[in-house]
């Protein structure tokens, strides 16, 4: 069991309500939960149930209407735009369903843009990227586009962007949900080493075999926590 | 190596805009052709009021310039077959004018005549100007060879005289001539000197010279030439006693030009009521053919400002579409971490690369039209270095203008809409 010391993320009572005309809409309904160094997270449910509300604001990409989220001990709740851009530059590898990469820049660029972002100089950016395209299997194509690539390898590449910065947590949103049995169990394997390696990982998704990898599934239903199982 | 950051974010700009080469040319023709305008009719404005404000300074913008004026009632009385009509400036007006004006540096008598005259065996007819020394200071010309006038020659009654250098040519006279003696009417005179004519200097052309001209001491044509003259057209008579054709005037200051002006008017109406004479203050006509320009440039300017604000609208537009194209682009940066001021610089770069490459294509295309304008109507341009950097000026300002709201609404994107964004 985690001790209190390597929580990363930490959800205390937080709600999300969206105003639609005259009714609200509570998206998460007073949720807590937290989040270990080293977790592997699979959180599931029906769509309206609050995993991606969840999973937004875990990313730092919305924030709670009431509620306490503390990031690396930090009060992210709250924050301004520009503040939040930073800690998702250094905190947060993000991968999604539709990959979501570049379109007219290289694998190599795509890979690089985080550390773009970070500032990073352009000779240790491509010494960054190759080494992780190596590291996804990639390393032949770094000078193609994602249009040329097929669906695991654009996710391949999407994995090694979200590994450029090094991140604390890597939030996997239905990370194979556009991706055939095969090369989604590909990715999968690849997550699975990568949180064997030390990396925090959240994944929505909605198929129980691709939540069987992670080590706690957190079943959510009408913004509220109905189960946390652990394996 | 390491290129600095603004480097790095314009090749990237760059980069994205060759994705779209056809777009971004498209894009870019508006702001080509309104620089390009901006550049031609600069340059077609200031060759035009060139040529005007050129001759106007000629005349020196201190200067006060005092004209006999043959009054209308004599044109009419010379009907008669034979009258002399006596008119214009008098002797004795450049003596009260150069004593009562405190304010009058230098002042210059010119008498005209046309005489015939005769160098060796080349004959031509001369306008010949009796005048002081002082015309030589008042419009200074270049000297070719030998000397101009001095004091010492008019107190003297010398027979002496200056020639222009065209008048020079004409008569065969080189810088050898010095010395020798050209007939003037009927008397002889001793060349001393030969100055560039006015002509002659103007563009640094050699034009035919129509003026052909030979200076004398004013004292000298007095004396020689007396101060009337007849003239035989279709078998009458015109004779004319004129003193003086021209009293040239330098005052010390710009700022005294006007009352001293006002005042020798006063004192000239007094003299000559029936208005035998013309003033003119070459700083009037300066101050106005430079409103005259003015009014020029803004017209031309409007027309301009408008052709570029067309131009600028045209980037706007697409620089708008792109932003909605991109909108997934957007989110994915901002998710991974991109701050909204750094979409903003991202978009802007793309707008002010296509406005400033847009831009140095029209300078070059506006460049390239009063040459064709210079050739086929024979109209002097003139590309100043302004009518090139304020274009250039232009263009990035309206990359920016333009520029400002597409990428604040880049920056404005929800990257949660974004990236659900199809």
């Amino acid at each position: 069991m985690a001790t209190e010391n390597n929580t990363i993320a930490a959800f205390s009572d937080i709600y999300k309500i969206y105003e639609m005309g005259t009714h609200q809409v509570k998206a998460l309904n007073g949720v807590s939960v937290s989040f270990h160094q080293g977790d592997f997270w699979a959180i599931m449910g029906p769509s309206g149930s609050g995993k991606s509300t969840m999973m937004n604001i875990l990313g730092c990409l919305d924030r709670p209407t009431a509620g306490k989220y503390l990031l690396k001990h930090e009060d992210v709740s709250q924050m301004e735009d520009d503040p939040l851009s930073d800690v998702r530059l250094k905190y947060l590898g993000f991968i999604f369903q539709s990959f979501n990469l570049i379109a007219q820049l290289t694998v190599q660029r795509n890979i690089e843009l985080p550390l773009y972002y970070l500032g990073w100089d352009g000779d240790k950016s491509a010494e960054r990227a190759i080494e992780l395209a190596e590291k996804v299997g990639l390393s032949k194509h770094l000078d193609h586009r994602p249009t040329q690539l097929s669906g695991g390898q654009m996710q391949r590449v999407a994995v090694a962007r979200a590994l450029a910065n090094n991140p604390q947590i890597i939030l996997a949103d239905e990370p194979t949900g556009n991706l055939d049995s095969v090369t989604g169990k590909q990715i999968m394997e690849m997550l699975r080493i990568l949180n064997e390696e030390g990396k925090t990982i959240i994944m929505v998704t909605h198929e129980p075999h691709i939540a069987a990898y992670a080590r706690k599934r957190m079943h959510m239903q009408d913004g509220l926590i109905t189960k946390i199982e652990e394996s | 190596m390491q290129e600095p950051k603004i480097i790095r974010n314009i090749r990237i700009g760059i980069e994205n805009l060759l994705l779209h080469k056809m777009r971004s040319f498209l894009t870019m023709l508006g702001v080509v052709f309104g620089v390009g305008s901006v550049v031609a009719m600069l340059a077609v404005g200031e060759g035009a009021s060139l040529e005007a404000l050129e001759q106007i300074r000629k005349l020196g913008s201190t200067n006060i310039i005092i004209s006999s004026q043959k009054p209308v009632e004599d044109d009419a009385a010379g009907t008669q077959r034979v009258r002399m009509s006596i008119y214009g400036l008098k002797y004795l007006d450049y003596a009260r004018i150069n004593e009562s004006f405190s304010d009058i540096e230098k002042i210059a008598p010119v008498k005209l005549l046309r005489q015939e005259s005769r160098l060796g065996t080349r004959q031509l007819e001369l306008r010949v100007v009796g005048t002081t020394p002082e015309w030589f200071e008042l419009v200074p010309r270049e000297i070719v060879a030998g000397r101009v006038l001095a004091a010492r020659d008019n107190s003297a009654y010398a027979p002496v005289a200056v020639l222009t250098e065209h008048g020079a040519r004409r008569l065969l006279a080189t810088r050898h001539s010095i010395g020798q003696t050209v007939r003037i009417g009927s008397d002889n005179f001793e060349v001393i000197g030969i100055i560039k004519s006015e002509a002659g200097q103007a563009q640094g052309m050699q034009v035919p010279d129509q003026h052909i001209d030979a200076y004398i001491p004013l004292n000298t044509a007095r004396e020689y030439f007396g101060d009337t003259f007849t003239q035989i057209s279709d078998g009458s008579f015109t004779r004319e006693m004129v003193e003086l054709h021209q009293i040239i005037a330098q005052v010390n200051d710009t700022d005294n030009v006007r009352a001293t002006a006002e005042g020798i008017e006063r004192m000239l109406e007094l003299f000559h009521p029936r208005g035998d004479y013309s003033l003119s203050v070459p700083l009037a006509l300066l101050e106005q053919a430079e409103a005259t320009k003015r009014t020029f440039n803004i017209v031309l300017g409007s027309i301009a400002g408008i052709s570029l604000l067309v131009g600028g609208i045209g980037i706007m537009n697409i620089m708008l579409a792109s932003v909605t194209e991109r909108t997934r682009e957007i989110g994915v940066r901002r998710a991974i971490g991109a701050k909204r001021k750094q979409i903003i610089v991202q978009f802007l770069i793309e707008t002010v690369v296509l406005s400033t490459f847009g831009g140095f294509i029209g300078i070059i295309v506006g460049i390239s039209i009063p040459q064709v304008i210079t050739y086929i109507f024979e109209m002097p341009t003139v590309i100043t270095s302004l009518s090139i950097i304020l274009p250039l000026i232009i263009s990035v300002g309206i990359g920016i203008v333009f520029g400002i709201y597409p990428a604040a609404n880049a920056a404005k994107v929800d990257p949660i809409i974004a990236l659900r964004h199809e």
